[in-house]
């Protein structure tokens, strides 16, 4: 898997280099340019978070700049707490939603955690540079200059929203891609066709992300602009945006932990709906700098540790094993219980690592 | 007594730095120096290549981001490391600079860090006794 997903500073598919007007459609069309061009089957846009693609991206406000980061990115992990890992369903919380989603005790699940990579922090860096001179048109008096803004529909906010909606989209070809050759090595390696190896799609779901949805506020719909900082959707049973197949049981909802613990896949609430805007938890949450999980860290042979614990991590810098050992994170139980128990989030399986890849 | 040329600051999450300089060419020379080392140990990169850098910026803090910036979108695209930075030419709204450095070798070079962005986020750029001094918060 580590040979077919480029992950690490610099690594790329030899086999993927995108035209202008390609890298054009991946920022107008998402993971529906991927699965036009045979990474990954129709059928997986029905269980993408906006069947992956936000239809109001506008490549004219994604900058040269950006265009020349991404280019070479598409494809790819990238590095930090970017992972692919493959793990195994050993617990089941809510039988009937896990059936709908097709989990089981003792399934092989994998999971990818990547996005929009250098492309979307070029676009932050374009836009932060212009919202800086809005804030200051719009006389909005700013506590930290990262947090620069302008009113949703001025100009400028419009703009950046539709150099977000490519970046989104960029992010969903990225996970679309590299899904398919998630499911393209477990072929390899295990001699078996797609079918008899029913990999299928459960949900791709973005994080860090504004979107303009609808939601009911003191008993009136009204539009908003929901910003999903370090949370993802949530969105309840019988909501349209769910997939049909989801539809009884609620919009799949993914937390991953660290790599020495466990991850959780929950579903959506009525109660996220009308309390957090249909959002909740996106991981775990860190507890130390990576400066302190270094010190941590120091002595210690974290590979073995965790491979004496029957999880294989492959790939990382010694440096990135350090700064994302268990220790540095909040335990992704306790923070699953607390969202559990508030009502923004069922617990539907929890999910044990074998294996990990990261960049 | 030499002034050190930056230090690191612990950062949930993030990484930032503070740097110094008796000059403001100085300290954006410092500043780019602790920005690469966050990258990779700076005694393994050689001055093979150069480029020369201009950067323009409202402000003298939004010019230590741009400038940081453009080194990342050098390291991004050209998978360029570098470790000697020449101020040429330092106004408050903008800079020119030779840099040198080399193209990334995965068998030479170990990747410390990737960094994904230059922030704004409780940045500043201040002169005090007599000493520049910088703070960069970077999103890892």
């Amino acid at each position: 898997m580590l040979r077919n997903i480029p992950s690490g500073v610099g690594s790329r598919r030899k086999d993927l280099k995108l035209s202008a007007t390609q890298m054009h459609d991946v920022l107008v069309k998402g993971a529906q340019w991927a699965v036009s061009q045979g990474y990954g089957r129709a059928e997986d846009l029905d269980y993408i978070e906006e069947a992956g693609c936000i239809s109001r991206g506008n490549p004219d406000y994604v900058s040269e700049r950006a265009h020349k980061r991404g280019q070479n990115q598409l494809g790819t992990l990238g590095s930090g707490n970017h992972f692919v890992e493959v793990g195994v369903v050993e617990e089941v919380y809510d039988e009937t939603a896990a059936r709908a989603l097709s989990l089981h005790r003792g399934q092989v699940t994998v999971m990818v955690h990547t996005g929009s990579r250098g492309l979307g922090h070029q676009v932050c860096d374009d836009h932060i540079k212009l919202l800086l001179k809005a804030s200051g048109k719009y006389k909005i008096e700013l506590p930290d200059k990262q947090l620069c803004c302008a009113p949703i529909p001025s100009k400028e906010s419009r703009r950046y929203l539709a150099a977000m909606a490519c970046a989104a989209n960029f992010a969903f070809c990225n996970r679309q891609l590299i899904a398919y050759w998630v499911q393209e090595t477990f072929q390899e390696v295990l001699h078996m066709g797609p079918r008899a190896l029913g990999l299928e799609l459960v949900y791709d779901v973005c994080h860090n992300i504004a979107k303009i949805e609808t939601h009911e506020v003191e008993g009136r719909d009204r539009k908003l602009c929901v910003h999903r900082k370090g949370a993802t959707r949530a969105f309840p049973p019988h909501s349209k945006l769910v997939p049909e197949a989801y539809r009884e049981v609620g919009q799949p909802v993914l937390i991953p932990g660290d790599m020495g613990r466990c991850s959780y896949v929950l579903v959506g609430t009525e109660t996220a709906m009308k309390e957090t805007f249909g959002s909740t938890c996106h991981g775990a949450g860190r507890l130390l700098s990576r400066h302190q999980a270094k010190k941590v860290a120091r002595g210690r042979t974290i590979v073995r540790e965790l491979e004496d614990r029957g999880i294989y991590v492959r790939g990382a810098s010694k440096g990135t094993i350090s700064e994302e050992i268990s220790e540095a994170y909040k335990d992704v139980s306790l923070v699953v219980n607390v969202v559990h128990r508030a009502g923004i989030g069922k617990k539907v399986v929890r999910l044990k690592p074998m294996g990990v890849i990261k960049g | 007594m030499r002034h050190k040329k930056y230090e690191y600051i612990d950062h949930t999450g993030d990484l930032g730095f503070k740097a110094y300089g008796t000059t403001r060419e100085a300290l954006f020379s410092h500043a780019a120096e602790a920005f690469f080392q966050a990258i990779i140990s700076l005694e393994t990169i050689q001055q093979k290549e150069e480029r020369l850098i201009e950067v323009g910026a409202a402000a003298l803090d939004e010019l230590m981001v741009g400038w940081l910036s453009e080194l990342l979108f050098l390291f991004d695209t050209e998978h360029l490391l570098l470790r000697r930075f020449e101020i040429t030419n330092m106004k408050d709204c903008g800079l020119k600079a030779r840099v040198r450095g080399e193209v990334m070798d995965p068998t030479r070079h170990e990747i410390k860090t990737g960094i994904k962005a230059v922030t704004y986020h409780q940045l500043y750029v201040k002169q005090r006794g007599g000493i520049w001094e910088a703070q960069v918060i970077l999103d890892i």
